[in-house]
């Protein structure tokens, strides 16, 4: 019985072999890896989704009925590190507007899988320049917004798309974080103190929710102390564990500092956001070990990222700190960046290529915590990538062709 | 004090110095009315521009000042036909027509904003009140020199009359509760009605033929429509979606108004329609479509299609919506779409002159024009190349290499306090 569900399998797998999941080849005149030195000449065979050989063309055979795809310059799909596409939709009004609800400062129980349209259109527009991957969610705007998630672009469904449906939990410090229309909090004091007294109250409702350690029905009335399941409370005991980190986005130096300050006090990972005042702290940052998104190299310069320079990511680069780039939330337009544009500008502003490359690529994909599956072009890794006619930074090449999960998902030239 | 008089003494020293020929030899020139240039000279005087050829076709004079510009590419200064720096206003909210409202009373000239154009390689603007109006006010043209006051730096005709367009919208940001329309017919309507009033106006001033007893009451904001009806100011006029755009072509017929389209998000929809208007089309490059119902078609192919079409096609940042330290890029992301190399370097230069009447003065490097020119360190159209000088009437108002200058093209702390006139540069001052 056994084998013979493994046949069944096996054989369903050859009928799906000759429509999206056909043996692909890959030809690259340069394949940016991201593993390694780029591959001149190179080739990549996918197989079932997945790639199965990379190298020279010299040293790897392309089987005999493989489809072949060629272009002057292939690189691993692009990892965008925080978005807000899929949930901010292009038309920008209210009704495609998902990721902020301002009813309450704090709600981390809002799943982005709830709001997550797989099939807007500015995912798709991502897609068109070589996107396969985003970690999109709530945006900023409060002191905790909601959750984020993982999911390729394909374009399909939640259910197909979703990589992770919890990635990490949207937190704010500084005035963004700032309640409207005299809502509290209405300094950055009271910020921190909400977000503290919110850890603090997790905390304990982590302590009250743990099983008992005697038998369950011994003391019934200790069973009643417990308290009922709490959404919000229970969206954060997972960042108290440090299996989920606060995804903190804050731009001004001390607000930078404010944000380490209450990981450090509740031992929890951060991952700093946007950090436009970055390069005021680096000694800091970098001894904190947390990692940076950094915002998009192009967003504006005003309000909290009056001081943000175009050379940040060259100074996280050269302080060793790990750091990836992203298109950022957008509230009117363009509504979406794109990172491919956004590692350009950081290339032109003192990164070097190969370096702007891997912060929309391998570095976006370990702070992310998914090297295992994309972000570079390596056996056993997802079949994602990216076809570019020319040097994929510079303004007047394109994007032709996408791949995920070894199936072509545009064929577009943008 | 002895700081002071030594600085006015070095400004006169530089004023003076501008007069002095200068050469910059060995470049790439990009003249944009004429063909490209290798191993180039551009030999400029008294603010203007001398001859421009290969190294071997002009002649130096001998007191000439030499910069080696080899390997360096030279473009004519950069114009932005539409763009909303020096924390500029026009219109209130009070109404949606206010044809009397001028941006030139509203300018911070110590702005930040100069000083990213100026790193952005941007030498002349027109500088715009916002498209929350149906007409929100009078723009006004100047050069991004570093200034004390408007008047150093604003255009004027030979009358000595300030230079502006007015500027108009349609579409979905001067939808707005009443008594703003709520409608697109509205908004035509209450164009038609305002522009009807102006002819009235008009024929009335006509009819008074210079007799002040006979004269209608002034009327700022009809004073300014006639100047659009008798087509001494041109209208620069924000529009995205095809129907509006029609609409623009429409009334700019019915009022016979000069007008250039800004922004025309859906023009590679109506592209023949607007040649045969021959309506000149400042178009913004928009790096996503959305954030706006009238921009869910932005396209990067719209310069091409319009190219092709027999517009003429210019840029413009509209900074802050794009950054004007990168308006090179809205050139070069039309080229990834279509557009030609030729087109895109004209469209970022001379086609701006063009739109705003300063085509006889800017916009190309040619014998006679103001000396208004950048200094690029590669391919104007890639995205490793930095502006590193930027020109203006012969004097240098940007140079990478000085920090207080980079500052501004990188941005960091300070970037966006305004100008401190210590760091100014002599512009201003040599004319005092």
């Amino acid at each position: 019985m056994k084998t013979l569900s493994i046949i069944l399998t096996l054989l369903s797998l050859l009928a799906s072999a000759d429509s999206s999941y056909a043996q692909i080849a890959v030809r690259g005149n340069t394949v940016h890896t991201m593993a390694g030195e780029s591959i001149q000449d190179g080739v990549i065979i996918i197989r079932d989704g997945k790639i199965v050989a990379v190298g020279k063309s010299s040293a790897i055979q392309i089987p005999p009925d493989a489809k072949v795809l060629t272009a002057q310059v292939v690189t691993p799909g692009l990892v965008d590190a925080h978005t807000a596409v899929g949930l901010s939709g292009s038309l920008n009004q209210n009704h495609d507007q998902d990721q902020f609800e301002k009813s309450n400062p704090v709600q981390p129980e809002l799943r982005a899988i709830d709001a997550y349209n797989a099939r807007e259109l500015l995912v798709s527009w991502v897609r068109s320049f070589g996107v396969t991957t985003i970690h999109t969610g709530h945006a900023p705007g409060a002191v905790m917004t909601g959750q984020t998630l993982l999911a390729k672009t394909r374009g399909h469904s939640i259910q197909r798309d979703v990589m992770q449906s919890r990635c990490m939990i949207a937190a704010t410090v500084g005035d963004l974080a700032r309640g409207r229309d005299g809502k509290p909090p209405g300094t950055r004091s009271k910020v921190i103190a909400l977000l503290r007294a919110q850890l603090i109250k997790a905390n304990e409702y982590a302590e009250k929710m743990k099983p008992s350690e005697k038998p369950e029905d011994e003391d019934s009335e200790e069973k009643d102390r417990t308290p009922g399941r709490d959404l919000r409370l229970e969206a954060l005991v997972p960042v108290l564990q440090g299996e989920v980190p606060l995804l903190v986005t804050t731009h001004r130096a001390h607000d930078i500092l404010s944000a380490i300050r209450v990981a450090q006090e509740f031992q929890i990972k951060i991952v700093l956001d946007g950090a436009a005042e970055a390069y005021l702290v680096l000694e800091e940052i970098k001894k904190s070990g947390f990692p940076v998104i950094l915002h998009p190299t192009m967003a504006r310069s005003r309000g909290e990222l009056e001081n943000k320079s175009m050379e940040t990511a060259a100074l996280l680069k050269k302080a060793g700190i790990r750091f990836a780039l992203q298109s950022g939330f957008e509230s009117y337009v363009p509504k979406t960046r794109v990172i491919l544009f956004e590692a350009g500008i950081a290339a032109c502003y003192g990164l070097t290529s190969k370096e702007a490359l891997a912060s929309i690529t391998i570095d976006a994909a370990r702070i992310l915590g998914i090297a295992d599956r994309v972000g570079s072009i390596e056996v056993g890794k997802d079949a994602d990538l990216a076809l570019y006619d020319g040097d994929p930074l510079e303004y007047t090449s394109h994007c032709i062709g996408v791949l995920i999960d070894g199936e072509v998902v545009s064929e577009l030239r943008r | 004090m002895g700081s002071l008089y030594f600085l006015l003494g070095l400004q006169a020293q530089i004023g003076s110095a501008h007069d002095e020929p200068s050469a910059w030899v060995g470049a790439t020139i990009y003249p944009i009315d004429s063909p490209p240039v290798e191993d180039g000279v551009l030999l400029t005087r008294g603010g203007k521009i001398v001859a421009v050829g290969p190294r071997n076709s002009v002649q130096l004079p001998a007191d000439v000042r030499r910069y080696d510009a080899t390997g360096k590419v030279i473009l004519p200064g950069l114009i932005c036909t539409h763009i909303h720096i020096g924390q500029v206003s026009g219109a209130d909210r009070s109404s949606p027509i206010q044809p009397e409202a001028r941006a030139l009373d509203s300018i911070n000239v110590r702005n930040e904003g100069f000083q990213r154009a100026q790193a952005g390689g941007i030498t002349t603007v027109n500088i715009m009140p916002g498209s929350g109006h149906l007409i929100s006010g009078q723009t006004v043209y100047l050069k991004v020199k570093d200034a004390r006051t408007l008047d150093d730096v604003v255009l004027r005709d030979d009358d000595g009359n300030i230079l502006g367009g007015m500027k108009m919208a349609n579409g979905t940001n001067s939808r707005r509760d009443p008594p703003f329309p709520g409608t697109r017919a509205k908004s035509a309507s209450l164009v038609r009605e305002a522009y009807i009033k102006a002819q009235e106006y008009k024929e009335k001033l006509a009819r008074a033929n210079g007799d002040k007893s006979k004269a209608p009451p002034r009327d700022l904001g009809l004073e300014a429509l006639v100047e659009v009806l008798d087509k001494k100011r041109v209208v620069h006029h924000h529009t995205h979606r095809h129907d509006d755009i029609m609409t623009v072509l429409r009334l700019a017929d019915e009022f016979d108004f000069r007008v250039v389209l800004h922004h025309v998000s859906d023009g590679w929809k109506v592209a023949q329609e607007i040649a045969d208007a021959k309506a000149p089309c400042s178009i913004i490059v928009i790096d996503s479509p959305g954030g706006k119902e009238e921009a869910m078609n932005v396209d990067f192919k719209t310069g091409g299609v319009l190219e092709k079409a027999g517009v003429l096609v210019g840029f413009h940042t509209d900074d802050f919506i794009t950054d004007s330290r990168l308006f090179l890029r809205s050139g070069a992301l039309a080229v990834r779409a279509g557009m030609t190399r030729e087109g895109a370097l004209q469209g970022l230069t001379l086609a701006g002159a063009k739109m705003l009447d300063l085509d006889q003065k800017i916009g190309s490097l040619s014998e006679g024009k103001d000396a208004d020119f950048i200094l690029l360190s590669g391919d104007p159209l890639s995205v490793y190349t930095h502006v590193l000088e930027t020109w203006i009437e012969g004097e240098k108002v940007f140079d990478r290499s000085r920090p207080e200058d980079r500052l501004f093209a990188t941005g960091g702390q300070g970037a966006s306090r305004d100008r401190e006139d210590d760091n100014v540069c002599c512009s201003g001052w040599e004319k005092k």
